[in-house]
């Protein structure tokens, strides 16, 4: 039967919405009724169908619009992808990682057809269908990195393993909250996590890192991060912050329903076989206010997780501007009622 | 979280013997499907099912990582050992059904290195038998020096002499032959990586000497499997499980804990990968740390242990297990 992608945009006049069953399956991050870190890793296995989990790589309602924003961003900003030299392998270890996942989930949509080293793509949504030779760069259009995550949902950071460190060398990124690829480049895990308030003091980094780098092909690990974001925006970058760090001061009691998207990051972890590297997909999902409230679980967690989050988090996640009127807001849909364990809508 | 790696089931392809310690066993898949891709330097864990027990060894994969058809692994004989590769020797025919370890890699090519200088002693060839074949694929600038007590013992040495000519130096010592490693070391181009396979002894003499050469360590990378001591045994508590067991003298402390039903997680079973790591909770007596993985401070401070390849000397120990 296949997906029907939406036509929508994440920019100007906005028009990104979620489908009734796509609210439902919404990566919801809170499992109780407040929030603090925690290395909360597990293994990357398949979930329920129906889920995001329902495959280990996850392509939705929004994979053309998302395409078609990225190529939008890249167009303005060719430094968003970059690729240190000795990070070629890894990319061809990712070429390899998402065409594999893509057909095997969505047949339908996306065909991977291998005859040794020739190999022939066929990705339907985006009108696509190249012959190439795994492991000679002339044969593809970009990159094998830049080409293959051009037609993949998510962020992706390639991570180079050396030393008892991962070091980012490589990566597609498009619609971070409000951090920089060509920033954070060459630059060791320690080195890119610095601006995280408390969690350095909780030993958290040391122990995430030894986890990470004990990452064993076959065996991928997932969690999931969150923010929040004014306007259903992918790209957030620092680049781009005069675009989108004002909107932060349009929040109203009239529009908070409309326009605070809780934006949740599933991040998953794989070791790649040739290189020996690790690629780390982070996967955005947006849900405005109004949509996530249609579950009332959701409505009622949510507003007590941001209304007890300690002040640090509030300033590093960036909603200070907003969060008395969003927890005025939500706490109208708040009876006091206990919340069910758990992720999902009841 | 995870104990040791995703496992295969494999069928033992071919049994090559290459000289008098070293055979050769290749491994196909059981369903017939390619095996997991992987770089070279990456190990497996061979399971093998010897009686009542099963033994777990890790063994480099030396086979080419462009080809996924059939995993090679060569294993030296040692009649003095615990008897794991006596087992690989006597026992293991073509047609026999083995479960390994997906291939993991504790010994990676740095890829930024402009040129990778490697040194071999004995069956430290194996994992650069899968590094050159990577690196010659792809244009890649290697040197290869490798030592051996006698022609006849020098493993796979004609063939890599063939494959890749002058690129490779071989050193006897029945001729007394010795790598010249001051003068090696210090005529390398800027931006060489150094990689080390081989006796202890050899590991510890090249990074001493290219530590003394100024090489910078992470430009010195080196792979040694400690493989677990014998000595006495010894009585151990595991606290979670509450379980007290007996560590025989040829048995290592993970292997105890394993025969008793726990699980515990692990990957090189060597002492260098750090994921059998455990908390000591009581003891009274000695520590035999022989582990690559622990600070030296985490040694003295008794309160860590690998059960891999460390020992206990004394009266009572409490693990958290």
């Amino acid at each position: 039967m296949g997906i029907t992608f939406r036509k929508e945009t994440f920019r100007d006049d906005f028009t990104f919405s979620n489908s009734p069953e796509h609210i439902r399956r919404f990566p919801f991050p809170f499992h109780e009724d407040s929030y603090m870190y925690a290395v909360n890793i597990e293994p990357h296995v398949l979930g329920p169908k129906g889920s995001v989990l329902e495959n280990l790589i996850d392509v939705d309602e929004h994979y053309v619009a998302e395409m078609q924003d990225r190529a939008l961003v890249l167009a303005e900003d060719p430094l968003r992808c970059q690729s240190l030299p000795h990070m070629t392998l890894a990319g061809w270890d990712l070429l390899e990682l998402l065409m594999e996942q893509q057909a095997l989930g969505y047949p339908e949509h996306f065909t991977l057809t291998r005859d040794g080293d020739k190999w022939r793509w066929i990705n339907r949504p985006l009108g696509i269908d190249d012959s190439f030779t795994f492991g000679d760069v002339s044969t593809v259009p970009y990159g094998p990195m830049e080409y293959i995550t051009r037609q993949s949902q998510g962020d992706f950071c390639i991570l180079d393993q050396r030393d008892g460190n991962l070091w980012m060398d490589a990566g597609m990124v498009t619609t971070q909250a409000d951090w920089s690829l060509d920033f954070d480049i060459g630059m060791n895990f320690f080195e890119w996590h610095a601006p995280v308030p408390l969690a350095h003091e909780k030993g958290i980094f040391v122990r995430a890192l030894k986890f990470l780098t004990n990452i064993q092909q076959g065996k991928p690990a997932r969690r999931l991060n969150w923010t929040m974001t004014i306007n259903p925006r992918l790209d957030t970058s620092p680049e781009n912050y005069h675009k989108w760090g004002p909107d932060r001061a349009t929040v109203t009691p009239e529009n908070v329903g409309d326009k605070v998207h809780l934006r949740v990051e599933l991040q998953s972890f794989w070791r790649l076989p040739r290189s020996n590297g690790i690629v780390f997909p982070i996967r955005c999902y947006l849900i405005k206010m109004d949509e996530l409230v249609t579950q009332p679980k959701w409505a009622r967690r949510l507003h007590r997780v941001i209304r007890d989050l300690p002040e640090e988090l509030a300033n590093y996640k960036g909603l200070t501007r907003y969060r008395a009127t969003l927890v005025e807001w939500l706490s109208k849909l708040d009876d006091g009622s206990p919340t069910s364990p758990g992720f999902g809508p009841d | 979280m995870s104990t040791g790696t995703t496992k295969l089931d494999v069928v033992v392809s071919d049994v090559v013997p290459v000289n008098e310690l070293v055979t050769r066993f290749h491994f196909r898949r059981r369903d017939g499907q390619l095996l997991p891709t992987f770089s070279g330097g990456a190990h497996v864990v061979v399971e093998m099912r010897d009686g009542e027990r099963t033994r777990l060894n890790p063994y480099s994969l030396m086979g080419s990582p462009l080809d996924t058809r059939e995993y090679t692994i060569s294993v030296r004989r040692d009649d003095a050992g615990r008897g794991g590769s006596l087992f690989m020797h006597r026992h293991v025919r073509r047609g026999h059904e083995m479960v390994i370890s997906y291939p993991v890699n504790l010994f990676s090519l740095d890829l930024r290195a402009r040129k990778h200088l490697m040194l071999a002693g004995g069956i430290g060839i194996t994992p650069f038998m899968a590094q050159t074949a990577q690196l010659a694929a792809d244009g890649g600038n290697f040197e290869l020096h490798y030592t051996c007590r006698t022609a006849s013992l020098g493993t796979y040495a004609d063939l890599l002499r063939q494959r890749y000519e002058r690129r490779v130096r071989l050193y006897h010592d029945d001729r007394d032959e010795r790598i010249e490693l001051d003068r090696l070391l210090s005529s390398q181009p800027l931006g060489t990586h150094l990689y080390v396979c081989g006796p202890s002894g050899m590991i510890g003499w090249v990074c001493d000497r290219a530590a003394a050469l100024g090489w910078p360590a992470e430009t010195v990378h080196f792979e040694h499997f400690a493989a677990p001591q014998p000595g006495a045994p010894f009585d151990v508590t595991l606290a979670v499980s509450g379980k007290t067991i007996r560590v025989g003298e040829q048995q290592s402390l993970l292997e105890a804990i394993e025969a008793a039903g726990v699980d515990p997680p692990y990957l090189c079973r060597g002492g260098v990968c750090g994921q059998c790591e455990t908390n000591v909770i009581a003891h009274d007596g000695n520590f035999i740390h022989n582990d690559h993985w622990l600070s030296e401070e985490e040694h003295r401070s008794c309160k860590k242990i690998m059960p891999c390849v460390s020992r206990f000397e004394g009266r009572s120990l409490v693990l958290e297990r």
